[in-house]
């Protein structure tokens, strides 16, 4: 069965042109880049120009980059070594829509003798910037707020919110994993301190990462014990991985403008048909700005697993804000901070695109998903009254 | 990806017995939409009102939760109340094949709609159904004090669950009844739950045997070390290694927080007494350095 990959926030594929440029790098070329022979400096040479064309995308400068295994880690070290250098701050900021990469860590920070805030967000999933401007004072360390979010793409005002931080002395860290490659950032013109991306959601393999961190801001490596990345990040260099995020930074960045028309095209009509079709739905972060290709549709009276496993008989891979599809009981954070009733957030899906999804794709999920919802509201005990008469 | 069995697909993608019975003789209703999932069941009784010839469901949920409730419904076809009631939310488990551990709280929940149903019916205590679907308890007509607020789930309900199942962790109990699986705050309380109910059954009183050979006599002295001492001095940091076995002479070595610890003739005494007790009485312990 042909998949219709449309779960492009949880990962994407490798570009084919990726695997290409990081491929002679196993078998073949496989020094050390820190070694004092040709042989590893040509990796080295590859390492550098990777490292420039991850610059390029972000608007920064090569020293900035440091290269890690994946976004996690990145967020890790981000907060962590805001903690190091400012050791008498003990607050720290947050929002309660974060990655679990930085909200997991915050609520453990707190059970540590920290301050941790939260802030929250509106209906929109739009970022309370009143109370983030409440909540910076003199003791806070670090702010942590996500450039755009994975599940309903909705973009917070990080520049803003970098402003705020900087008033204060607070260092200001964006885990920017889903917005890198979706839509363009410039470090050169920006108050962020350090910001977080992951290869493999811009079509490069999984297990590589970057920690952008601003010249000149203070910083406290996470992982000790070498000199690689200028001691800022020790560990001998995974040089395919790396070369291959060079490739695929260079390739985003190409690709900029279709992100933002092609796939942000087809998003629309996929979202239009959908809630044409299928009445009882709303979009979550619809008020919102949101990234191009993510788009959160809840679908009341109806439960998000039973959807993806109808899905999964047709091939169509998406993911649901529902509890049951993680394991855990309750329907995901973020919906529940934007205030989804819980009747919407358990049937909540969604579809996120890639410059690889096509027409024919988006027309076989306008075509297959409304029959499925019909199904199992003719199913579900709930929302008779209301759909008395609808197809 | 959950790993469903072909007959939880099946029941999935094919279920049977949808819908409602309009002149149903017993409806059994669990779960809210704001649990997540959700079940009605219908029960229609031949003219004796003894056995149970149609059944249909209505259920809001995951898969597993709609392949639970078609088996149910086909597991009641033809049987009599009494039977019915004897069908445990195991039974509906095994019937498909299985379920994930974490997705057992679906087969609970059919096992719980099938039990209020036959309750309700046969005029048992049924409090009136509250249809505040918004965020109501997942099981309104269980008696008893609530522990999990997020899910509305009470104390009566957990312990029944955890006695048929012989839940032994509050991890078990939430994939069995999503007890705990909200905010944590009652899992201190399921704890107790576990220990009341678990440990409320007596355990076989072990006693040692009256003959051993002596490759029997080794064989029970290792495992009694490794089963009912070497957890206790873990607890405390320490541990044990056995060094030989000369007839009834059993030297061990302590190791880790054990090792040079003042009172460590006192935990050789107690080894020595839970040998003796569970091995033979004229065991010897001695406590040797290498």
């Amino acid at each position: 069965m042909k998949e219709i990959y449309l779960d492009n926030n949880a990962t994407t594929k490798v570009d084919e042109a990726v695997f290409e440029e990081m491929r002679p790098y196993f078998c073949e070329l496989y020094g050390n880049p820190s070694s004092m022979h040709f042989f590893g400096g040509q990796v080295q040479g590859k390492v550098t120009e990777a490292r420039e064309r991850v610059a390029a995308l972000l608007g920064a400068s090569p020293e900035e980059i440091v290269f890690t295994a994946c976004g996690t880690e990145s967020d890790n070290a981000a907060i962590r070594s805001a903690l190091e250098v400012f050791p008498e701050r003990r607050h720290v900021i947050t929002s309660r829509v974060e990655h679990p990469a930085v909200l997991t860590q915050c609520r453990n920070l707190s059970q540590k003798g920290y301050r941790v805030t939260e802030i929250g967000v509106d209906g929109a999933g739009r970022l309370d910037m009143e109370e983030l401007k409440a909540a910076v004072d003199d003791d806070t360390a670090i702010v942590s707020l996500m450039w755009a979010n994975n599940e309903t793409g909705v973009i917070f005002p990080v520049e803003e919110a970098a402003a705020i931080a900087k008033a204060k002395g607070a260092l200001f860290h964006s885990d920017a994993v889903q917005a890198i490659g979706k839509i363009p950032v410039n470090m050169a013109d920006s108050q962020i301190d350090m910001l977080s991306l992951s290869g493999h959601k811009l079509h490069a393999p999984k297990g590589i990462g970057v920690l952008y961190l601003r010249r000149g801001t203070p910083f406290r490596p996470f992982l000790v014990g070498g000199h690689q990345e200028k001691s800022r990040r020790a560990g001998t260099e995974n040089a395919a991985a790396i070369i291959a995020l060079g490739k695929a930074c260079e390739l985003a960045g190409q690709y900029m403008d279709v992100e933002n028309s092609t796939v942000k095209a087809m998003r629309d009509r996929l979202q239009d048909a959908l809630m044409a079709a299928i009445p009882f739905s709303r979009i979550n972060g619809g008020g919102a700005e949101r990234l191009p290709n993510t788009t959160s549709i809840a679908f009341e009276f109806v439960e998000g697993e039973s959807i993806l496993m109808h899905f999964s008989e047709l091939g169509i891979c998406a993911s649901s804000g529902s509890a049951c599809t993680s394991g855990s009981l309750e329907p995901s954070h973020v919906l529940r901070a934007m205030g989804v009733p819980f009747t919407c957030a358990h049937g909540s899906i969604r579809f996120s695109l890639s410059r690889f999804t096509t027409d024919a794709e988006i027309d076989t999920v306008i075509r297959e998903m409304p029959p499925i919802i019909t199904h199992l509201r003719q199913m579900s005990p709930f929302g008779r009254e209301h759909l008395k008469g609808q197809a | 990806m959950w790993d469903y069995t072909p007959i939880v697909k099946d029941h999935f993608l094919n279920p049977r017995n949808v819908g409602e019975i309009p002149d149903a003789d017993a409806v059994g209703e669990v779960g809210s939409l704001a649990c997540g999932d959700a079940l009605k069941l219908y029960l229609k009784l031949d003219e004796n009102k003894d056995k149970i010839v149609d059944a249909k469901f209505q259920t809001f949920g995951c898969a597993s939760a709609i392949a639970s409730s078609s088996a149910l419904t086909e597991m009641v076809k033809g049987k009599n109340l009494d039977e019915a009631m004897a069908i445990s939310n195991q039974d509906i488990a095994d019937f498909l094949g299985g379920l994930p551990e974490e997705k057992m709280h679906c087969s609970v929940m059919g096992q719980e709609a099938l039990e209020v149903a036959i309750a309700k019916y046969r005029g048992h205590e049924a409090p009136v159904h509250s249809h505040d679907h918004d965020h109501g308890p997942a099981y309104p007509d269980q008696e008893g004090t609530v522990v999990c607020k997020c899910f509305g789930i009470t104390d009566i309900f957990l312990k029944k669950v955890i006695e048929t199942n012989h839940l032994t962790t509050p991890e078990q109990v939430t994939h069995f009844t999503k007890a705990g699986g909200g905010c944590g705050g009652c899992i201190p309380k399921i704890k107790e739950l576990i220990d009341e109910v678990m440990g409320a059954r007596p355990e076989e009183p072990r006693k040692r045997p009256e003959k051993l050979s002596n490759m029997k006599k080794m064989q029970l002295i290792q495992e009694v070390l490794e089963k009912d001492v070497r957890p206790l001095l873990w607890a405390d940091g320490g541990d044990l290694e056995l060094i030989d076995i000369d007839g009834s002479r059993v030297q061990v070595a302590f190791r880790k927080a054990c090792a040079g610890c003042a009172s460590s003739g006192n935990t050789a005494r107690m080894v020595e007494i839970k040998l003796r007790d569970l091995v033979a009485e004229d065991i010897v312990v001695e406590e040797v350095s290498a």
